[in-house]
């Protein structure tokens, strides 16, 4: 230790912009999968979506932490200064579109993690204990795809409809996130591309066709624009925090 | 330990036999052995634990409705994080008692149309509403109380996979009690507002949670015959007294009190002496006029029949998988 380190504020480490990408990504995620609660297809994924949106959450904390009071930035930030991506904003819809969003987000955090576990970068720790936990989250979006595209004519032309909607908020994902040390970016989208390709010919689905990313879309909700459905999600998230102004739970 | 394994190589006669088997099933209860799925049981008995392990289970995932509404408002990372587990707790209770109610001869699908139809009961308490936060603390702490106080007791049910899986089922259950009873109690030392709330919710549901021990003895159907067959211990009327006698000290330590001018010691009973319980509601929430009957029950069925179709998928994908996996076996031997 060093005289000068007595007085050096850790937070100051860590980027800002990164931890609330990530940490807003990982929370608003988990709120969308805890509205499932109750309303599952079956008693086994009731258990499974809730245990993915607890992990989430979970990162989320420990994200959000790094750079502030978790509570204040869940609840009393708004809608603009939010930075996840569009794609975890999405309502559920049916069952199809969830996976769906499972599927793309999720591919997209086990690379993502899985580089950062690797660095030696302030999200290290964090990324080699969620890359384990994102390994799941894949492995269950991937079942779900084989069962749906390669089940019942209802369930293929379902999850072909799911894949081809959420399509378009696929391409922000690898606009680059401050603070994130030097990731090659292209690779991991490359990667990224491959395995949803290689995934989608097992279950039999096409890979949906169009862009990834419009001119409103690329890389907006990094930089606080969202879409219509977040400012209501945030409506009901933040309503009960924001009516008991100080107030501790 | 098994109660009674059939021996079908003895005996001269059915009627023997199966006075036989009943004497010793009896006998074996009676010595609380505990019956195993093999085992020879009388067909009540075996009824009798259907109608309420499916109670149970059913309970179980209707009781995921009222505390899954606030999940997306719950007003902290950690308030919420824990209300998730809380909830995904209790679809797991749900798998545990569907599968022990299999062992007896019945699925799960089989179950959970009798419960669609109504033909099949859940625990009344969930038709109340969760209208606010403190809620969520008040059936944490009541509801849960409540429903530890009844359960305890089935961990030494004469049903063995019924018994184990209540002993895991109880100790999650005692987790959720005491973080209902935390929540309640950084509401009750709050701010003004938070205190209302924590005492407007325990007013609403403290009445609601002493019907859950169902009726009186007197007016209780099934109780006699399932105390002998040792699936009950205690007695409704016992089980709510040991409630009312935990509940009161915990009330006077969160600094909220319970609706009940009638509520006091009887040094010479050694318990708590408390007002009637208006059985009138309680009958007519059971008949299906609770204020949320309906939404639970169309809120269950709707989740099942949005959910039909991958159901569907998930079968017609194991069909495909386990043809393949024939197909090559075939390959394999040629």
């Amino acid at each position: 230790m060093t005289g000068t380190d007595t007085t050096r504020d850790t937070t100051r480490d860590i980027p800002a912009a990164a931890a609330l990408a990530l940490g807003d990504d990982a929370l608003i995620l988990s709120h969308r999968l805890g509205e499932w609660a109750g309303h599952a297809p079956v008693l086994e994924e009731e258990v499974a979506l809730a245990n993915i949106a607890l992990d989430l959450l979970g990162q989320a904390r420990v994200l959000l932490s790094l750079t502030g009071d978790e509570d204040e930035l869940a609840f009393l930030r708004e809608e603009r200064s939010f930075r996840n991506l569009q794609l975890v904003e999405q309502p559920n819809g049916d069952f199809a579109h969830t996976i769906a969003r499972q599927l793309f987000f999720s591919l997209y955090q086990h690379e993502l993690y899985g580089e950062l576990a690797l660095g030696d970068g302030p999200f290290a720790p964090l990324a080699a204990k969620a890359v384990k936990e994102t390994a799941y989250h894949r492995d269950h979006a991937e079942q779900w795809t084989l069962r749906l595209g390669d089940g019942t004519p209802e369930s293929r032309a379902r999850m072909r409809a799911a894949l081809d909607a959420l399509w378009r908020y696929t391409g922000e994902m690898f606009q680059p996130v401050e603070g994130l040390g030097d990731l090659d970016w292209a690779a991991l989208e490359a990667r990224w591309l491959a395995a949803v390709t290689a995934l989608l010919e097992r279950a039999g689905l096409a890979l949906p066709e169009g862009p990834r990313t419009g001119a409103w879309a690329a890389g907006a909700g990094r930089q606080g624009l969202h879409t219509e459905p977040f400012g209501r999600l945030l409506a009901e998230m933040q309503h009960l925090h924001r009516s008991h102004p100080g107030a501790s739970w | 330990m098994t109660a009674v394994t059939p021996d079908t190589g003895h005996g001269t006669g059915h009627d023997t036999d199966l006075g036989q088997l009943a004497a010793a099933f009896d006998a074996a209860v009676a010595a609380d052995e505990r019956v195993e799925p093999r085992d020879w049981m009388p067909e009540e008995y075996r009824a009798t634990l259907v109608r309420q392990m499916a109670q149970h289970a059913h309970s179980e995932i209707i009781g995921m409705q009222p505390e899954a509404n606030w999940i997306t408002r719950a007003p902290s990372l950690r308030r919420k994080a824990i209300l998730m587990a809380k909830v995904q707790d209790e679809a797991g209770h749900g798998l545990y008692l569907y599968s022990a109610a299999e062992t007896l001869g019945t699925s799960r699908d089989e179950l959970l149309d009798k419960l669609h139809a109504g033909k099949q009961k859940y625990s009344s308490i969930f038709n109340y509403p969760t209208l606010t936060w403190a809620d969520v603390g008040a059936i944490g702490w009541l509801v849960d109380g409540a429903a530890i106080t009844n359960q305890v007791p089935i961990c030494r049910c004469s049903y063995g996979p019924y018994a184990r899986a209540m002993v895991r089922i109880c100790k999650e259950e005692s987790f959720h009690q005491r973080q209902g009873f935390e929540l309640l109690m950084a509401l009750s030392q709050g701010t003004e507002a938070q205190h209302a709330m924590a005492q407007d919710a325990v007013d609403r549901w403290w009445w609601p949670s002493l019907m859950m021990f169902g009726p009186p003895d007197d007016a209780s159907s099934h109780s006699a015959q399932s105390m002998a067959w040792r699936i009950k211990r205690h007695s409704n009327d016992e089980l709510r007294q040991r409630f009312v006698d935990i509940a009161v000290p915990q009330a006077e330590s969160l600094g909220l009190t319970l609706p009940d001018p009638d509520l006091k010691w009887n040094e010479e009973r050694g318990h708590h002496d408390f007002g009637a319980i208006d059985w009138a509601e309680f009958w007519d929430v059971l008949k299906g006029n609770g204020p949320c009957n309906a939404e639970r029950i169309g809120r269950r069925r709707a989740a099942h029949e949005e959910g039909a179709w991958v159901r569907e998928a998930a079968a017609a994908y194991a069909d495909k998988q386990a043809a393949k996996d024939n197909g090559q076996t075939e390959e394999a031997r040629v």
